[in-house]
C-alpha cells in the first residue's frame, strides 16, 4: 500500500467511467491542437474546389516552373500545374490513406489480438505468424504488391495496411493477457457469460484507449509511409496528386524550383505532427497511471 | 525512558491536495519515539499512518507537502532538510523497512549487492573487504542461513521471509538509530510474520534503535509494542504503553478497533441438522502444473493432492492454509476456473471435474465465488445493477425478475438499491465486497465460495462482512467454502476446519475441536504463530517450527 492510497480520498484513483473519453481527453492541450489542425486539413481537403484552387492536373507548358506569385500561391511545377491546387486536392489522398489504414489495421490487428490472447492454443500460432509478418519490411511489400497489382489508391492502402497489423495484434494481445486474469473476468466467467459476451462486454473495453492512440501513430506512419512509396515511383499514379508523388515529381527540379517540394513536405510534416500530438495527448489523458508517471519525472 | 527521543514529531500536518473527503493527510500529529522503543501506530486505511512514515522519511509525493509542525530526527528537522541532507541521513540515521519485501528489492541485483549499496552509500572509510565481512555478519545477525551463499542469491530464489530479512539487514546496516517498519509483516504468511517479529524484537534489544512500526493488526502490536499509538482520519486518537492501550483502551473508536479483531476462540458449535446428502464432495482431487507434452515430470508442482472435503448444506468448511499450501487451487478447481488433473468433484452428487465448458455451463450457477480483492472483482467500466443481474441473464431469467431480485439483494447485503445505477469506484471496499456477495447470491447458489473474502478489508469491516455472510448462510441454508490464511477469521465462521499443507489435507474437524486440540504439528504451529496468541490463546505446546527457509 503506498503513502497514497492511505491517504486519498477515494481509496483508489477512480477508475474511468464508461463515458470517459472525451470531456477530460478534450481538455489537453495536446489534443486540442492535434485535432484543430488536423480539423484544418480535412476542411481543406473536402472544400478544395472552392479553396481558389485550379483543376490540380492541367497542364500549363508555358507556366513551367513559376515560383509562388499572387495567381499561383505555391507557384508551379515542371508540367506548369498549379502546386497549391495539387497540395490542397493531395491532401484528399494522404488523409484517406491516413485514416483507412489506421481504421483497418486497427479492426483487423483488434480481432487478431483479441483471438490470440484469449484462446490459448491458437496463441503461440497466431502470433508467430504476426512476427513473420513483422519481418516483412512495408516498403518491399508495397512495392511488391504495385508491381503486381498495379499502383492504385486501393493497393498502396492494403500495403501500408498490413505491416501495421502486426503491432495492433500485439498490442491488444498484452492487454487480453493482463485483463484476462482479472477477478471480475471470472466472475463473468462463473456467472455462465459465454466467450463472445466476455470478449465483448469485460475484455474489449479496457483496449479501447490504448487502440485509440496506437491508430494515431498508425495513421501518422501511414501518411509517411504513403509520401516515400509515391517518392519511389512505387506509389499512387500522378494523375491523382498526393503529397508524397507531388514531391516525387518535384525532386528533379529542386534546386531550380524548391517551392515544388517544400510545400507538400510542410504539409507531411505539421499533418504527421498534428496527429502524433494528438496521439501522445490521448495517451496521457485516457491513461492517468502513464501520465502521472510521466509527470512526476519532470 | 528519560533520554532524549530519537524521533520527535511535533503538531505535524500534511494537507490533502484535493478537496476529498477531508481537508489533511494527517493533522497537528505529535508522536515520540525513545532509543530502545518500539512504538505501533496503528490505523485502518487512510488514518494517515503510511503518510507520517513517509514523511519522516522524506519520501512524500510531490503533491503532499506538511503545511506544518516539526520532525525531530534526534533534534534535526527532517522537514526543513535538503535533498542532500535527506539522502545523508535515509540509510545512516533512520532506515525504512517495506510491507512487499519482493517489489521492495531490486529484482535483478543479488542481495548481497544491494546490502552493500547502503554501506558504499554511506561508510565510505569502508573498503570492498570490510564491507564484504559487514554484510555477511548483517546477514547473520537476520539469521539468515548460510550467508555466504545466500549473498549472491537473487531475491526471487529465496522464500518470503527471507526476503524480508534482507530487507531488515538493509535497513540495519548503518546502525540507524530509527527504522521504520510500514506493515512488514502484513504480506507474510503467520508463521514467518511470527519468526520477523521476534526477529525485530530480538534486534531491537540488541541494538537500542527506536522503531516506528506501522500495522493495522492489534495481535501484532500485542506481540512487539512498547508503546501504541492508534490514528484515524489523520489524528491521533489514544496513546500510551502497550499494556494500558490492550488492557484499558479509553477512546471508543480504539475499543472498537481491538473488539473487531477476531480472537482464536471459536464460539460454541451451533446446533446443525442431521447429515444430509453433501452439496459438495471431493475425492482425491489433484491439480499438477508442468509436465506438458513433453512430460518433463520431474518440474511438476502438484499443488492440490488427493483432497478428499465434504460439505453439507448449511454448514460453513473452513479451508486454512498458507500461500502455497494450495487452498486457493481448490477453490479454483471447484469453480471450475482451471481444470483439475485428476480425481472428482460432486455437486449433489454428479461428477463435474471433467466436465467441458459447454456441458459446464447449467453446473456453474451453483458454485459463485467471492473474491479475495474487493478492487478487482467489480467490472470497473460497469454499473453495479448490470454485473448483478448479468449471471441470471445468462441463464434465461426475463429481465424484469432479475432487477427486482438485485434490488431485494441489495437490500439484503444492506445497501441502498440506488446502488445499482452507480459504478463501483464510488464503493468503499466493504461496500464492494456486498456487492460482490449480491451479485454471487443474484444466481441462487447452492455453494458459496469465499476465497479470501475478508483479508483485503480492515478489521472494522471485516467484522461486518463476516457478519454478513453468516446471515445469509442461516437464511438461505447455503454451503460456504470459507478459504482463509487467518485462524481468527475462520474460528469466528466455520463450522468445521479443514488444515491444508503443501497441497494435501492435514488436519480436519470440527473447529472447537480442532483449536481444543490441534493434532498436527503444522496446525499447532500455525496457533503458536496466530498473532495476539500470547494473549488470548488455546494451549500451544512448542516452538513453531522453522518453516520460513524453503525457499
Amino acid at each position: 500500500m503506498t503513502a497514497l492510497d492511505q491517504a486519498g480520498a477515494p481509496p483508489r484513483p477512480a477508475p474511468a467511467r464508461r463515458d470517459w473519453a472525451l470531456p477530460p481527453a478534450l481538455r489537453h492541450p495536446g489534443v486540442l491542437f492535434g485535432l484543430a489542425v488536423l480539423a484544418l486539413v480535412l476542411v481543406a481537403a473536402l472544400a478544395a474546389p472552392w479553396l481558389g484552387t485550379v483543376d490540380p492536373v492541367q497542364l500549363r507548358p508555358r507556366l513551367r516552373l513559376r515560383p509562388p506569385s499572387g495567381a499561383a500561391w505555391f507557384g508551379t511545377d515542371a508540367f506548369g500545374r498549379d502546386v497549391y491546387s495539387r497540395v490542397v486536392y493531395g491532401a484528399r489522398v494522404s488523409l484517406m490513406i491516413g485514416f483507412s489504414v489506421a481504421a483497418v489495421a486497427v479492426a483487423v490487428g483488434l480481432a487478431i489480438g483479441l483471438v490470440a490472447g484469449y484462446v490459448r492454443f491458437l496463441d503461440a500460432v497466431v502470433m508467430r505468424v504476426m512476427d513473420g509478418v513483422m519481418a516483412i519490411p512495408s516498403i518491399l511489400l508495397a512495392i511488391a504488391l504495385v508491381t503486381l497489382s498495379g499502383a492504385n489508391l486501393l493497393t498502396v492502402i492494403v500495403a501500408i495496411t498490413i505491416p501495421e497489423i502486426p503491432r495492433v495484434a500485439r498490442l491488444v494481445r498484452g492487454v487480453v493477457l493482463t485483463v484476462r486474469e482479472e477477478p471480475y473476468v471470472e466472475a463473468a466467467i462463473g456467472a455462465g457469460t459465454r466467450l463472445p459476451l466476455l470478449l465483448w462486454r469485460h475484455i474489449l473495453p479496457n483496449t479501447i484507449a490504448p487502440l485509440i492512440v496506437q491508430g494515431t501513430y498508425v495513421c501518422a506512419s501511414a501518411i509517411l509511409t504513403e509520401a516515400i512509396l509515391s517518392f519511389l515511383g512505387a506509389g499512387i499514379p500522378t494523375e491523382v496528386p498526393s503529397w508524397g508523388n507531388i514531391m516525387a515529381e518535384g525532386r528533379q527540379a529542386f534546386q531550380l524550383a524548391p517551392w515544388v517540394i517544400l510545400f507538400p513536405g510542410l504539409c507531411v510534416a505539421a499533418t504527421v505532427l498534428a496527429v502524433n500530438i494528438l496521439g501522445d495527448g490521448l495517451r496521457d489523458s485516457l491513461d492517468p497511471r502513464l501520465a502521472r508517471r510521466v509527470g512526476s519525472l519532470r | 525512558m528519560s533520554t532524549a527521543p530519537v524521533l520527535d514529531i511535533q503538531g505535524l500536518t500534511i494537507p490533502l491536495p484535493r478537496v476529498g473527503d477531508r481537508a489533511h493527510a494527517v493533522e497537528a500529529l505529535s508522536l515520540r519515539v525513545a532509543p530502545g522503543e518500539i512504538l505501533c501506530v496503528v490505523g485502518e486505511s487512510g488514518s494517515g499512518k503510511s503518510v507520517t512514515a513517509h514523511a519522516v522519511m522524506g519520501l512524500l509525493p510531490p503533491i503532499l507537502r506538511a503545511s506544518g509542525g516539526r520532525i525531530l530526527l534526534q533534534g534535526e528537522d527532517v522537514l526543513a532538510a535538503g535533498r542532500a541532507r535527506l539522502r545523508a541521513l535515509r540509510g545512516s540515521r533512520m532506515a525504512m523497512v517495506f510491507q512487499e519485501p519482493m517489489t521492495a528489492l531490486n529484482p535483478v541485483l543479488k542481495v548481497g549487492a544491494q546490502i552493500d549499496e547502503v554501506l558504499e552509500a554511506h561508510a565510505d572509510r569502508l573498503n570492498a573487504r570490510e564491507r564484504r565481512a559487514r554484510v555477511l555478519a548483517l546477514m547473520r545477525d537476520v539469521h539468515l542461513p548460510d550467508p555466504e551463499r545466500m549473498a549472491g542469491a537473487y531475491p526471487h530464489q529465496l522464500s518470503g521471509g527471507q526476503r524480508q530479512r534482507v530487507m531488515i539487514a538493509m535497513a540495519l546496516a548503518n546502525d540507524p538509530a530509527l527504522i521504520i517498519a510500514d506493515e512488514p509483516t502484513t504480506a507474510l504468511d503467520v508463521t514467518t510474520q511470527a519468526q520477523i517479529l521476534k526477529l525485530m524484537r530480538e534486534l531491537q534489544a540488541r541494538r537500542d534503535a527506536g522503531i516506528l512500526f506501522i500495522t493495522h493488526d492489534f495481535g501484532v502490536v500485542a506481540e512487539i509494542a512498547d508503546r501504541v499509538a492508534v490514528m484515524r482520519y489523520g489524528r491521533l486518537v489514544e496513546e500510551g504503553s502497550a499494556a494500558a492501550v490492550l488492557r484499558n483502551p479509553q477512546d471508543p473508536y480504539t475499543r472498537m478497533l481491538i473488539a473487531a479483531v477476531p480472537d482464536a476462540v471459536p464460539p460454541p458449535p451451533r446446533p446443525r441438522p442431521a447429515p444430509v446428502a453433501p452439496v459438495l464432495a471431493t475425492k482425491a482431487l489433484e491439480k499438477t502444473y508442468g509436465g506438458g507434452l513433453l512430460g518433463r515430470a520431474g518440474r511438476t508442482v502438484r499443488a492440490l493432492d488427493g483432497v478428499t472435503v465434504a460439505l453439507q448444506p448449511g454448514e460453513t468448511l473452513g479451508i486454512v492454509g498458507e500461500s502455497g499450501s494450495g487452498k486457493s487451487t481448490l477453490a479454483r478447481c471447484i469453480a471450475r476456473f482451471v481444470d483439475p488433473t485428476g480425481g472428482e468433484i460432486r455437486l449433489d452428487g454428479e461428477d463435474i471435474a471433467g466436465l467441458s465448458v459447454r456441458a459446464l455451463h447449467p453446473h456453474r450457477r451453483r458454485v459463485q465465488v467471492i473474491f479475495q480483492d474487493p478492487y478487482r472483482s467489480l467490472n470497473p467500466r460497469r454499473r453495479v445493477g448490470p454485473s448483478i443481474v448479468e449471471g441470471p441473464l445468462n441463464y434465461g431469467t426475463p429481465r424484469e425478475t432479475a432487477w427486482a431480485r438485485a434490488r431485494d439483494l441489495m437490500d439484503l447485503v444492506g445497501l441502498d438499491a440506488g446502488a445499482l445505477d452507480r459504478f463501483p469506484h464510488e464503493f468503499s471496499g466493504g461496500q464492494r465486497q456486498r456487492i460482490a456477495i449480491a451479485r454471487a447470491l443474484a444466481m441462487e447458489p447452492d455453494l458459496l465460495i469465499a476465497d479470501e473474502a475478508v483479508s483485503a478489508l480492515d478489521v472494522s469491516v471485516q467484522a461486518q462482512v463476516l457478519d454478513l455472510l453468516e446471515g445469509v448462510r442461516a437464511r438461505l441454508n447455503l454451503a460456504i467454502l470459507f478459504i482463509t490464511h487467518d485462524l481468527r477469521v475462520a474460528a469466528r465462521l466455520c463450522d468445521r476446519i479443514v488444515v491444508m499443507l503443501n497441497g494435501q489435507v492435514v488436519e480436519e474437524g470440527e473447529t472447537a475441536a480442532v483449536f481444543a486440540n490441534p493434532r498436527h504439528a503444522y496446525t499447532r504451529a500455525l496457533f503458536a504463530a496466530a498473532p495476539g496468541a500470547h494473549r488470548a490463546a488455546p494451549a500451544a505446546s512448542g516452538a513453531a517450527p522453522a518453516l520460513d527457509d524453503v525457499p
